[in-house]
């Protein structure tokens, strides 16, 4: 059954020996220097501070959706900042390696990076952007703000959730491992056919990205099941689909698409994985393999993929430019007809990523039609920004550069999208950076959305806003980096460059190179800005604290109902909802001060530590696959089953907060708005560093009485 | 917008005084309907593998369709796998009525049915790998061991499932959680049924076709 391959195995430590760690190379030394370095001072700082029991109790074992998004986006902050490094590097080898006098250095032959290198690099930078990157961080966005906006107490599943974010973690941990121990995948993100093949790639780096893949496949999948059965099942009295805010339309639209189509990734990465494991012949070249059945499973999640990204992002934008023009949003239900018909429409589109592999003239025709079928509610939607900012008082709040930044860039990704829907123009740029020009424009939309949510949504959940000089210089750095880099590689599209490049032939080039490298060098200002903002927030935050439940004063829907930061109970008494912008309603009519006279006991489920355990297990299965320890991943599987079947014998029963409790927290609520900390009751918000302990359940508290 | 215009804000209600009580059984049994679209999404993937690498080029010059499946065999598994399904739908009668008994026998029924399936089939996969067709001979076996044993793997995860229920509406009776599990498994169950009709009959049925 198990195929055979190259190389020594022994049953204890299956592929994996001493030599697998890459000693020997400069560059993962001293990465691995200061990382160990960094997880030094991390864990003596939480161990100093005695933080462990906190951090276990409040965040690892966690179920509220706050803080799993929260622990989303920190996740995807920081694979962010990994897959930065990682196009730092390739734009400074392809700067380094121009015509062939160009120097080497460490083993290549031009530049600092040997091919194999190179493509582990360009392989991680797209799985980490797209995969481990902006998904958690959208994910961990819905996460926080969807029940909010529709006055849900918590997700539909609040142990899935855990569960969901606890898998994109082991995933993402083995896609980190193998920058120390073994390789990544040199094959592309997309993970090139046959090149995949045991036969072409018989290291373990195919192995990383494949488990990796197929294990944060699963979770996103879960994670979209349970946005969706919250959308549906979860929302307050009185808010019908039409008074349902539009972030919650692209949610619900993005987690369709993702529901739908990660499966499809999970299954065509399984079948490459029996193919290296199993022997099998699926995209063999030989052997009645079909390699071309592999690009069109993978395009098949991964165009659905692009809109599961961008559609949040349409949602981000949709909520913080009426907010910063002081309006309510122009053309509400073509924007929520053009979120599902984005999400539709996304299925019909996954050829265009190769016209070239010679489907014939009446296929291309047919997805060249449909992808420029996509324009049609984009530009809906587009126009209804517009028309949203036309005659609105328009204030240049961080967020709101973002998002005016992200407009920009949406129409020029929109229109060079258009031209890549042509298979004419498409033929001649296939496979040129043009594409990669294009597609970095279109992932920008949703990194600059990112960003503007970051600072729309952070004092909702912290209590404090962002600093906003910083934010500022972070926003304005970004952007021209943004034009500098992308300027230069559409030009070099055009000019015929190839995309995966780690030696460049023409030293005709290296002029838009420079400037690559430059729009590069701007992108590291504008980190050091953003790292500096959240710095320089967080040491003021006294001065930029929020004292209302509302942190801009003109923001129109349900989460900025509730105080901020947002208790951990979400709403003390479940809104009833009158209008579509409920809380500018409110606030126009005078009852934006009404609070609740009653309240009554809230039902919250317990912490457990079993999503953190199967996470776990995850990551065991996953490292025992790669390295062929058999015993290791049979033990993960064995693990999850148990702790499953574990889990079902437990029943949650969670605990109540009396009512009292609730009226005498929203008292301090009122007494001090905006403050945390030990003043205030110990259950306080979810403010990240400084609140304590939410109520342990006492023995008999709340629990239903056994049949 | 203008549609709210009528809500009056002198007397609206601000806040939901009884505080909604969401159905849990409802709210399970759809998340796993949702999950049951994604698993179909697999189901489809391995289908349309199948059916690409049905072509006589993927047989690598080795056994095809014709040569390779058993109708006959798989009609007795049909039988029991439909008999298993029945003896769920059993069960399912004995839940209505909060028959503990009944349950305990449905589930017993479609446990061992279940099983005999999986028996049939392996007895079916252990005479193929004798003729030497195993899934490492050409892309088409790949892809229909691949097929049929992505159902036999939801057999597998089914009898574990109902072996744990078994053991829960023993010890708990029929709590919300028990009832809600068992709904979902009726689901999961009657799903792996579904799926197993596509397979016998683009798989099995019209592949006793291709003789050639």
């Amino acid at each position: 059954m198990l195929v055979d391959y190259p190389g020594p195995w022994t049953f204890l430590l299956g592929r994996l020996d001493a030599r697998e760690i890459p000693l020997q190379n400069p560059i993962l030394l001293w990465t691995f220097v200061l990382v160990s370095v960094g997880a030094v001072a991390v864990i003596g700082a939480v161990t100093y501070y005695g933080s462990w029991g906190y951090l276990w109790r409040e965040w690892l074992t966690s179920l509220d959706h706050k803080r799993i998004g929260v622990m989303y986006c920190l996740l995807g902050v920081a694979m962010m900042f990994r897959g930065f490094i990682d196009g730092v590097m390739m734009r400074t080898q392809q700067l380094m390696a121009v015509g062939p006098k160009s120097p080497g250095y460490m083993g290549a032959l031009h530049g600092y990076l040997p091919p194999y290198h190179f493509g582990q690099i360009y392989s991680a930078h797209g799985t980490i952007m797209i995969l481990f990157a902006i998904t958690p961080i959208l994910v961990g966005i819905m996460n926080i703000i969807v029940p909010l906006q529709i006055g849900a107490r918590d997700m539909a599943y609040p142990y899935l959730n855990a569960m969901s974010f606890w898998l994109t973690a082991a995933a993402t941990g083995l896609v980190m491992i193998s920058l120390f121990v073994g390789d990544f995948s040199h094959a592309g993100w997309v993970g090139l056919s046959p090149l995949t093949e045991l036969a072409y790639s018989p290291g373990v780096g195919v192995d990383y990205w494949s488990w990796a893949v197929q294990i944060g496949g699963v979770g996103t999948t879960l994670a979209s099941i349970n946005i969706i059965a919250t959308i549906i099942k979860m929302r307050a009295p009185g808010m019908s689909w039409t008074r349902m805010p539009i972030f919650c339309w692209t949610a619900l639209s993005a987690s369709v698409v993702g529901l739908s189509s990660f499966p499809v990734l999970t299954a065509a990465v399984a079948l490459l994985s029996l193919d290296r494991y199993a022997g099998t012949h699926f995209f063999t070249p030989g052997l009645g393999g079909n390699l071309m059945l592999y690009t069109d499973l993978f395009w098949i999640w991964g165009h659905p993929e692009v809109y599961y990204v961008v559609l949040p992002a349409f949602g981000i934008l949709s909520e913080i430019i009426p907010t910063f023009s002081e309006k309510p949003l122009f053309g509400y239900v073509t924007m929520a007809a053009a979120s599902i018909a984005i999400g539709g429409v996304s299925w019909s589109v996954w050829l265009h990523h190769f016209f070239t592999m010679g489907a014939g003239p009446g296929v291309n025709a047919f997805f060249s039609i449909a992808s420029m079928l996509v324009g049609i509610p984009t530009g809906v939607k587009v126009f209804n920004w517009a028309f949203t900012l036309y005659r609105g008082r328009v204030r240049f709040d961080v967020p709101m550069l973002w998002a005016l930044g992200a407009l920009v860039l949406l129409l020029t990704g929109g229109l060079t999208g258009m031209m890549l829907a042509m298979p004419a123009i498409n033929y001649t740029v296939h496979n040129s950076v043009f594409v990669v020009a294009h597609f970095h424009n279109m992932l920008n939309v949703v990194g600059f959305a990112c960003f503007g949510a970051i600072n729309y949504w952070f004092p909702k959940v912290f209590g404090f806003r962002l600093d906003e000089r910083t934010g500022k210089l972070a926003f304005w750095f970004f952007s021209a980096g943004t034009v500098v880099l992308f300027g230069s590689m559409y030009a070099l599209g055009f000019m015929g460059m190839p995309r995966r490049m780690d030696y460049i032939p023409f030293t005709s080039w290296r002029p838009l190179l420079m400037g690559e490298e430059a729009g590069i060098l701007l992108f590291l200002v504008a980190s050091y800005y953003f790292v500096k903002q959240l710095f320089v927030s967080i040491r003021d935050r006294a001065k930029n604290r929020v004292t209302a439940s509302d942190a801009w004063g003109t923001s129109r829907s349900l989460e900025w109902l509730t105080h901020s930061p947002v208790p951990f109970y979400n709403f003390a008494v479940q809104p009833h909802i009158n209008s579509r912008d409920e809380w500018a309603w409110r606030r126009e009519h005078g009852l934006g001060h009404v609070r609740p006279d009653r309240y009554e006991d809230i039902h919250l489920p317990d912490n457990t530590p079993l999503p953190v355990m199967l996470g776990a297990c995850a990551f065991a299965l996953g490292f025992g696959l790669v390295w062929r320890m058999y015993w290791l991943a049979a033990s993960g599987l064995v693990g999850i089953v148990v702790l499953v079947i574990a889990r079902s014998f437990q029943d949650g029963p969670g605990h109540t907060v009396p009512g009292a409790r609730i009226r005498q927290m929203e008292a301090s609520y009122a007494a001090a708005p905006g403050e945390v900390g030990a003043a205030r009751d110990p259950v306080g918000g979810v403010a990240a560093w400084q609140t304590a302990s939410a109520p342990r359940p006492r023995a008999g508290d709340g629990r239903p009485a056994r049949p | 917008m203008s549609q709210d215009a009528h809500v009056d804000s002198a007397t609206a209600v601000l806040w939901d005084r009884g505080g909604t009580k969401h159905d849990m059984i409802a709210t399970r049994t759809f998340g796993f309907w949702l999950y049951l679209l994604s698993d179909a999404m697999i189901v489809s993937s391995l289908f349309a593998s199948y059916l690409v690498l049905g072509h006589r080029v993927n047989a690598a010059a080795g056994p095809s369709a014709g040569d390779v499946v058993h109708p006959i065999a798989a009609f007795w598994g049909t039988v029991l796998l439909f008999s298993a399904i029945l003896a769920y739908g059993g069960a399912m009668v004995g839940l209505k009525r909060g028959d503990r008994r009944a349950v305990l026998a449905g589930l017993g029924g479609a446990f061992v049915l279940g099983a005999g399936f999986l028996f049939v089939e392996g007895r079916d996969f252990a005479e193929l790998a004798l003729h030497g067709m195993v899934p490492e001979r050409s892309g088409y076996l790949s892809a229909f061991y691949t097929l049929v044993l992505y159902h036999g793997a939801h057999l597998v995860f089914g009898l574990l499932w109902i072996a744990v229920m078994m053991a829960q509406v023993a010890r708990q009776g029929f709590t919300a959680n028990v009832i809600y599990r068992l709904l979902n498994l009726k689901l999961f169950w009657f799903f792996q049924g579904f799926v197993w009709i596509y397979v016998f009959s683009f798989v099995y049925l019209t592949g006793a076709l291709h003789v050639h």
